[in-house]
């Protein structure tokens, strides 16, 4: 069974009470950590930067305050949208590498006895156990002496480093729920290797390679540290556009209309994909 | 020349001979059942022919050609497998085109043998579902086409009726023996269930621990069973111990403690004082009311145990001096008229000299 039919509600089952109490206490978290601070943000998207950073007040003189200025400013100047171009690429390119390296090892791990997948699963996970900032600082140890420091390679090289257990651990988790008879039924049908894993394990696994994908590609938009560290000054993202605009020249509303756009372009995105790879629905 | 031959096959995991010297033969256009208890090899020895596994010894010939080495993907045999195995992502008419596209059927072709192969298992209907709409009777059939629709030399099926109730398999079980007929290829088949292999088959192999201990016709293996297991596995019998009085070629004198002497069909090779078992089947074993004559050859008094009503039949558990206890069946031809024998009641039981099979020990 793929993921998106174990999702399903069977039809005409109805959520219970208890099941809303249940949920009641994640939700208001949700609400308040996470839909609050998102429309304070947005909010202040549509402000004027104070005089000494921060915000100006939201009525001056009896009349609200409200600007498009920091959305005009984003659209004045070019370099804004090739940062966020610039971004995506990188963020669509590490999703791939990802992909492309994680891929083969989940299928590995999936595929081992039960004793060796915890264990190799346990080493997937390992590198959590030390910081990411040390993780990061280690790697210019390495890269220094390979001249690839302080450039778009030593951006992607970190990115990809970081981010390869979330391809790997969604993967593994599909890949391992594989029946197996499917891939003994092809081979009985004259399906040869490859062809096993074109029509039955990729197509099987897409849901992990959807669930994987984002879990790479979000959080790498919104990632300053390793482009800091590991990059040239042109090699700076969204992230670190946003956190610039907050911490070094205090205009919060630049940094809120950016964070905003951020996140309707990965709406959108996200949107996107999901209309793509939507469950297929039969036709009765 | 039969279509696939299995020679002195033997297959190991670990110190367990799983399939032990089997020798088979399937001939072509053959419906044939291997037969037996869980755990007895039937799986393994499939799994050989259909290439998963390779023989520690022995070999297989399809054709005359040997199949060692050659992988599943290349060996032209398919299998229904027992869960089906259908590929959920594809409709039903994807999962029956498959074998054709791996095949290399131009496709142009393929719809045309598709919706063929779809109303030979009458789920034309179905085509675009994905299997997990279909109830388990449809995925069944589904496999069926799916795994027919190449014109595979030999097909296997591993307890293709295992998932399904007993109403559907019975319906199945007659589809089966139709569509057999009508593609003509040879059918391995592969089921715990003595009524199946008996219905289904032309010819059938018992197992046992990896052997094999008969193979024949239905009618030779119920009437004739080899030995104590057969006698016992396939269908129900009356197991009576039995030693051996008079062996000529006339008659077969025997005589059991509590029935006395019994007369049974002359076998060669037998000779005083041999021991062994009488099989006798309940439906060739007649019983009549005390009193009246069963116009048999051996006879026995005794008195009903206890009965079992089926509905078509009755099974009367018969108490003999020395503690034997005799089964015997009683059409019910005339509902509730043939009710007749009450717990305790006493009987005469009889059979024909030519009912019943000595078996050596
Ligand atoms: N891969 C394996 N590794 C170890 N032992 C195995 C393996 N496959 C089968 N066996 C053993 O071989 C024996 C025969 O198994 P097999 O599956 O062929 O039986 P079967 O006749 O098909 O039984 P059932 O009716 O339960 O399906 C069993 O004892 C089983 O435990
Ligand atoms: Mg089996």
């Amino acid at each position: 069974m793929t993921d998106d039919q174990a999702n399903r509600r069977p039809a005409g089952m109805a959520p219970r009470p208890g099941q809303w109490l249940v949920a009641l206490p994640p939700t208001a978290f949700l609400l308040v950590f996470f839909a609050g601070p998102v429309l304070l943000l947005f909010a202040a998207s549509f402000l004027a930067p104070g005089d000494f950073g921060g915000l100006a007040p939201v009525r001056q003189e009896g009349r609200w305050a409200l600007t498009l200025d920091a959305y005009g400013f984003f659209f004045s100047d070019w370099i804004y949208a090739e940062i966020f171009l610039r971004s995506f690429v990188v963020a669509a390119l590490t999703t791939v590498l990802c992909l492309v390296l994680g891929y083969p090892l989940a299928l590995a791990i999936a595929q081992s006895p039960r004793r060796r997948r915890e264990l190799l699963i346990l080493l997937v996970v390992l590198p959590f156990a030390s910081n990411f900032l040390i993780r990061t600082y280690a790697w210019i140890i390495v890269l220094g002496p390979m001249d690839l420091l302080y450039s778009p390679v030593a951006v992607i090289v970190g990115l990809v480093y970081v981010h390869l257990p979330f391809m790997i651990l969604p993967l593994c988790i599909n890949l391992e729920k594989h029946d197996p008879a499917l891939l003994e039924a092809a081979q009985d049908l004259g399906a040869g290797v490859w062809t096993r894993f074109v029509r039955i394990t990729l197509p099987l696994s897409m849901p992990g390679i959807r669930a994987g994908s984002a879990l790479v590609f979000i959080p790498v938009l919104g990632m300053f540290a390793v482009p800091e560290l590991l990059g040239g000054t042109r090699d700076i993202l969204i992230g670190n556009l946003i956190k610039e605009q907050f911490l070094d020249n205090r205009d919060w509303p630049l940094g809120s209309t950016l964070s905003v756009l951020l996140t309707v372009a990965v709406l959108l995105l996200v949107g996107i994909a999901a209309w793509a790879g939507r469950p297929r629905e039969s036709i009765s | 020349m039969s279509l696939l031959e299995i020679r002195n096959v033997t297959r190991r995991f670990g110190r367990l001979a799983a399939v032990d010297r089997v020798s088979l033969s399937v001939d072509a256009g053959e419906f044939f059942t291997l037969v037996g208890p869980s755990g007895c090899g039937k799986t393994t020895l499939l799994r050989m022919i259909a290439g998963f596994e390779e023989p520690d010894e022995g070999d297989l010939l399809l054709d005359g050609r040997p199949l060692a080495g050659i992988p599943p993907e290349r060996r032209p045999v398919h299998t229904v497998f027992q869960s089906y195995a259908l590929f959920p992502h594809m409709s039903v008419a994807e999962n029956v085109a498959f074998p054709l596209q791996m095949a290399g059927t131009p496709a142009r072709d393929i719809d045309g043998r598709v919706r063929e192969a779809l109303e030979l298992v009458h789920l034309d209907d179905r085509a675009q579902h994905l299997p997990a709409q279909l109830s388990g009777g449809q995925k069944q059939r589904v496999a069926l086409a799916r795994a027919l629709i190449g014109k595979p030399r030999l097909l296997l099926l591993d307890e293709p009726l295992a998932a399904l109730d007993a109403k559907l398999r019975e319906q199945i079980t007659g589809e089966l023996i139709a569509l057999q007929r009508a593609v003509g290829i040879s059918f391995v088949f592969v089921t715990h269930s003595q009524h199946e292999a008996l219905a289904l088959s032309h010819r059938l192999a018992v197992m046992n621990c990896g052997h094999v201990e008969q193979v024949g016709s239905p009618e030779e293996i119920y009437a004739r069973p080899a030995n104590r297991f057969v006698a016992g596995f396939i269908g129900t019998i009356n197991l009576l111990p039995v030693e051996v009085r008079e062996a000529t070629p006339a008659a077969l004198r025997l005589f059991a403690g509590g029935l006395g002497e019994i007369i049974s069909t002359p076998q060669p090779g037998l000779c005083t004082g041999d021991r062994g078992t009488l099989a006798l089947r309940p439906e060739q074993v007649r019983i009549i009311a005390d009193g009246g004559d069963p116009m048999t050859e051996n006879r026995a008094r005794g008195s009903v145990r206890d009965c079992l009503y089926l509905g078509d039949v009755t099974v009367y558990r018969i108490a003999i001096a020395g503690g034997v206890v005799i089964e015997a069946l009683l059409a019910n031809r005339d509902p509730g008229v043939n009710r007749f024998l009450e717990r305790d009641a006493p009987v005469i039981i009889g059979w024909a000299r030519d009912s019943g099979v000595f078996l050596r020990d």
